[in-house]
């Protein structure tokens, strides 16, 4: 039996999440390095898949497959595809960062107030922050890698808990607010959070058992390998009433669309992301909610296909209106975190917009997308962290003139905001511009409507950037340090994959496009037939294997 | 009354020779487990009459685990010799099956049960008074609250030791209970386990008026629930013309066609059977404290001495609930397309009224009582599912349920204040700073109350689910999942209390107790964990163990 490469990725933050936790309570220090050595040993062996893996091999590699709970036909069932081993690479690089990131985070509620010594010696909330972002790395990990729906549905479901005390327990203590209406307001959003969630988990376990139930009635024992699945059906041993499909797909569109979020289930994202603190707000837009953008594309589209294209022109409209609305809000908001939960929900729009519009480009550009706003919205976000947690405040208004006083924060979040709003020549803009291309090639109106979301994009970045940044210097901005050797660290490698990936962009293409080709060829769409046969070359010179495209060199 | 006589059967009886009347046959090997625990009970009586008062504890104790470990080896080994599936059959004359869901409700009745003897010895969590130890049992329970005798009880260091034999009487009726394969035995189970309960609830140490206002309100309508049972076994009878379940079954199915001439007016009569069925069914639900039936549960989980109600809320369950299974898998399968839109309507209303009603809840006591009502609920969506699925997957669902249940009220049990259990929901804010090691533990009970994956809630829920969704109940598996989001909100608001909130400055404190309620709160973890993470094996217990004997 080879090595568990996969089952090992998982494994070792999970590992290290059970070590940071027991680290004594005044080794702080120690429990930060664990954490930090235990997610880049993550990082290294998501690396290695990474390596490892065939872009032309078969559908799912590196596979594992165990009976688990036979009497419900559950498997540990683990294999990744070129989309899966690419965001397990992005979580797996994330982490240590958000880590880093969040290095003081926790410090403020090491002396608690009022409780005796003893209760705070027991109280260890750096050794829990820490290992509750370990938590969640394992179980996002496993999500995306596990090919078996109900393996899949436990660690979708499960995540929620370590994320949940994370918003809840530790916030930046930046609102403007005593202690008592922040701590309230905190767990608000962190049970608006939980909840949202677990409705949307709960509708989707309805839909689990229903799939049980068919699958059971027509291959005689249930099973929610997706392999198996898809082999009976396209042996034609599995047939699913159309109405039946369709019900199914809505409860498991449902969980993903609110874990997206999509409009109109999307208003426990600002809540949640403003009240944590930025790396934990990096952890949910960045990580946590590219599972629901990813679960659309592995099983709402593999296992509904026809249900798939059937929801299409309702799941794009509230696509387009996600963009525009995010967009919109975010030009309206005081608060600079909020500004930026707003705009990561327009930009799920154009995941989902490219997800759905069912091109190659579109689904290879949603993919890419997911991948470069994980990057971006770090790099802004924990830029803005550095920001917020100086000056003690996340309103705009309390800031302006940031630049003369530290240049390379204001420079640093400059880069990321253009990122944000997709300038070419950084990462985004190429993963924006085709999703754009493969909508309008099947729906132009929605296409075009969709672009007014890249020029709102310009206006929020750039008025964020001239009311904190420009202007006259304010009193209790004067004296604020620039970023320091730990926060440039943090900084300085997401910028720079910005901008690699923004020039070329092919390594991960090359990766993404057979898988997102195979899903395609599931839902059985095929891309419209060009107008002008020699752009059918694809792009960044690839096209599928065996296909011998004209004007393609390969 | 197996063969129904001739005409003239009447007198020829009344003549016939004395020695005609066979000696019962009966099967100790196979009644073994309850044989031990009534046994033991009895011991422990003798033990109560002529042990001098400061050794009956020890022995006590020594008593009620020894013979309840015994009793459980005895079912492994009924299991072991395939009395759950190929020798199972009908003993003590058709008084008592020892089937499979007979095996294993028993054997998880008698694990509960252990782990609650734990928690009923526990006796360090209670500050000593004259330099006794005491637990959370009233000193002289016949004592007036308040009055001089019971002070003179407690400055004497009285204990009541009386509540060992009194749990395993208990016991012993909940064993038969589900076992019971006629309606007498059932009746005769059921007051067999109601009346030492009555009794354990009006024993609280604390807030004595409050726990004997709750006793009586158990009896009261425990007795009008006994009735109501009592009265449809009659009509049942009069149905049927026996309360053998094999023997009403048949003349459900319409296999009879001779009529008892003594009860040739109403033999057969739809009426009786309808009427006497729902009302044996109201009994039932009674005791599950199904909706509307619950009135009672709220009051007494609160009143009772904690762990009794942990004792009550798993055991009575189990017991109740097999007993349901068996009176609607053998004797009333023939009538389900009557009693399933019934269950239908009650399985909804249980499953929302428990979880809303929760939501308002003030009292940790309180607040785990509605949302045993809603397990209840989950539980019969199982139920209705009258397929195979159906009954093991309740099976595993109770017994997952019940070891949850008992570990989060041993955690009730630590959270004190100087009135005794601080059961008040707003004294518990922030105890996970204070003590974040029970907070957590708390947390894990709540986690799996939720259903949250890799809980034992969650496999039991998807189970029950699954199986309801194959019989065709797939609506009631969207209440289901409907409820179980409501239920879950008020489930994290007590963890977002526990971690979230600051610790008020005259907070409860959390008592540390002996190895006793240790141990019951780790078995109560170490079983939700692993039923979550790997219920394989137990699945397959319950599933062989799936099938009645009738």
């Amino acid at each position: 039996m080879s090595f568990p490469l996969l089952t090992a990725t998982a494994a070792v933050p999970a590992i290290g999440a059970v070590a940071t936790a027991a680290v004594p309570a005044a080794q702080r220090a120690a429990a930060k390095w664990t954490a930090l050595l235990f997610s880049l040993a993550t990082l290294v062996l998501s690396a290695v898949a990474l390596v490892r893996f065939d872009p032309d091999g078969g559908q799912y590699q590196l596979t594992e497959s165990h009976d688990w709970i036979k009497d419900f036909g559950v498997r540990y069932e683990l294999g990744v595809d070129g989309i899966g081993v690419v965001l397990v690479a992005l979580t797996a690089l994330l982490i240590p960062f958000i880590v880093l990131a969040g290095w003081h985070d926790p410090d403020r509620l090491e002396t608690p107030s009022g409780g005796d010594s003893a209760a705070g010696r027991r109280w260890r909330p750096t050794q829990g922050f820490f290992a509750l972002i370990l938590m969640v790395e394992a179980m996002v990990v496993m999500s995306f890698q596990a090919t078996d729906v109900f393996l899949f549905y436990i660690f979708f479901e499960a995540m929620l808990i370590p994320m949940y005390f994370l918003i809840g327990g530790f916030g930046d203590g930046a609102g403007g607010r005593a202690e008592g209406a922040a701590a309230n307001a905190r767990s608000y959003a962190a049970v608006k959070f939980l909840l949202y969630n677990l409705v949307g988990g709960l509708i989707m376990l309805a839909a689990v058992v229903g799939l049980f139930v068919v699958t059971n009635e027509d291959l005689g024992s249930g099973t929610f390998s997706l392999q198996q699945i898809a082999e009976a059906r396209s042996a034609g041993t599995l047939s699913i009433a159309t109405t039946t499909e369709r019900l199914l797909f809505l409860g498991f569109f449902f969980a993903f669309a609110v874990k997206a979020p999509l409009w109109p289930l999307h208003t426990w994202l600002p809540g949640a992301m403003g009240e944590s603190t930025a790396p934990v707000a990096v952890l949910i837009t960045a990580v946590v909610d590219k599972v629901g953008t990813f679960a659309m594309l592995r099983f709402c589209l593999q296992l509904f296909p026809e249900a798939s294209k059937w929801a299409t022109p309702v799941i794009l409209v509230l696509a387009v209106i996600s963009i525009l609305y995010g967009a919109l809000v975010a030009v309206a908001q005081k608060d600079i975190k909020r500004l930026i939960a707003y705009a990561s929900i327009s930009h799920f729009g154009f995941i989902i917009l490219g997800i759905f519009a069912m091109t190659s480009q579109g689904q290879g550009g949603a993919t890419l997308y997911m991948v470069n706003h994980g990057i971006s919205t770090a790099a802004l976000m924990l830029v803005a962290g550095f920001l917020i947690s100086r000056r003690g405040s996340r309103l705009i208004a309390d800031f302006g003139g940031v630049q003369k006083v530290a240049p390379v924060l204001a420079g640093t979040f400059l880069v990321g905001g253009l990122a944000t709003l997709s300038l070419p020549g950084l990462a985004p803009f190429i993963s924006e511009f085709l999703v754009l291309v493969g909508t309008f090639s099947r729906y132009p109106a929605l296409g075009v409507v969709a672009t007014v979301g890249i020029v709102l994009a310009a206006l929020y970045v750039l008025v964020l950037y001239q009311r904190t940044m420009t202007g006259p210097v304010k009193a209790e901005v004067r004296g604020m340090p620039d970023l320091r050797v730990r926060e440039l660290a943090v900084v300085t490698p997401l910028i720079a994959l910005l901008i690699f990936l923004g020039i070329y962009p092919k390594p991960v293409a090359d990766i993404v496009n057979p898988a997102v080709d195979h899903t395609l060829s599931v839902v059985d769409k095929k891309d419209p037939a060009p107008d002008h046969p020699a752009t059918d070359a694809g792009w960044f010179r690839y096209s599928p294997k065996g296909d011998h495209a004209p004007g393609g060199d390969k | 009354m197996s063969s129904a006589p001739s005409v003239h059967s009447l007198w020829m009886t009344a003549a016939g020779p004395r020695d005609k009347i066979p000696t019962p046959h009966i099967e100790y090997g196979q009644l073994s487990p309850v044989l031990i625990v009534v046994g033991a009970a009895v011991l422990g009586i003798l033990v109560e009459a002529f042990l001098p008062r400061r050794q009956r504890y020890a022995a006590q104790l020594f008593v009620s685990v020894v013979s309840l470990a015994a009793a459980f080896a005895a079912v492994i080994a009924l299991a072991a010799g395939d009395y759950g599936t190929s020798k199972a059959h009908v003993a003590a004359m058709g008084a008592i099956a020892v089937d499979g869901p007979a095996l294993f409700l028993q054997g998880t009745i008698l694990l509960v049960s252990l782990v609650a003897v734990f928690t009923f010895a526990e006796r360090r969590l209670d500050p000593q008074t004259h330099g006794n130890r005491v637990d959370s049992f009233a000193a002289q329970p016949a004592a007036v609250p308040g009055g001089e005798a019971e002070e003179a009880a407690v400055r004497a260091g009285f204990t009541s030791t009386e509540v060992f034999p009194l749990l395993l009487f208990a016991v012993a009726g909940m064993l038969v209970f589900p076992a019971a394969n006629d309606l007498l035995t059932l009746f005769v189970a059921l007051e067999v386990f109601s009346l030492p309960l009555y009794i354990l609830c009006a024993l609280a140490r604390r807030h004595r008026l409050l726990s004997q206002e709750s006793a009586v309100k158990y009896f009261l309508l425990g007795a009008f629930s006994s009735a109501f049972l009592l009265f449809g076994i009659a009509l049942l009878y009069g149905y049927a013309g026996t309360v053998t379940y094999s023997g009403i079954a048949d003349v459900v199915d319409g296999q009879v066609s001779r009529v008892d001439p003594a009860l040739a007016q109403t033999m057969g009569n739809d009426a009786l059977l309808l009427i006497g069925g729902a009302m044996v069914l109201v009994g039932l639900l009674f005791k599950v404290g199904a909706v509307p039936f619950h009135m009672w549960t709220p009051d007494v989980y609160q009143g009772a001495p904690t762990p009794v109600t942990g004792f009550m809320a798993a055991a009575t369950k189990v017991a109740a609930f097999g007993a349901l299974l068996r009176l609607l898998y053998v004797v009333l399968p023939g009538l389900r397309w009557d009693w399933r839109p019934v269950l239908w309507g009650v399985a909804i209303l249980t499953m929302l009224g428990g979880a809303v009603v929760a939501i308002t809840q003030t009292d940790v006591k309180r607040l785990l009582a509605y949302s045993s009502i809603a397990h209840a609920g989950f539980i019969l969506a199982g139920v209705i599912a009258t397929n195979k699925d159906g009954v093991s997957s309740v099976l595993f669902y109770l017994a997952a349920y019940s070891f949850v249940t008992l570990g989060a009220f041993a955690v009730v049990t630590l959270v004190r204040d100087a009135g005794g259990e601080a059961t008040q929901l707003s004294k518990w804010a922030g105890l996970g700073r204070r003590s974040p090691l029970v907070a957590a533990v708390f947390a894990v009970f709540l986690l799996a109350f939720a259903g949250i994956p890799l809980t034992s809630g969650f496999a039991g829920k998807f189970a029950v689910f699954k199986a309801a969704a194959e019989g065709g109940a797939g609506p009631l598996v969207v209440v289901g999942v409907i409820a179980s989001a409501v239920a879950a909100f008020f489930y994290i608001r007590v963890i977002v209390l526990m971690f979230f909130n600051e610790p008020k400055a005259d907070g409860p404190t959390v008592a540390v107790p002996s190895a006793l309620t240790t141990s019951a709160i780790g078995i109560g973890v170490a079983v939700t964990l692993v039923l979550g993470v790997a219920p394989q094996y137990f699945l397959d217990l319950a599933s062989q163990a799936g099938v009645f004997v009738r």
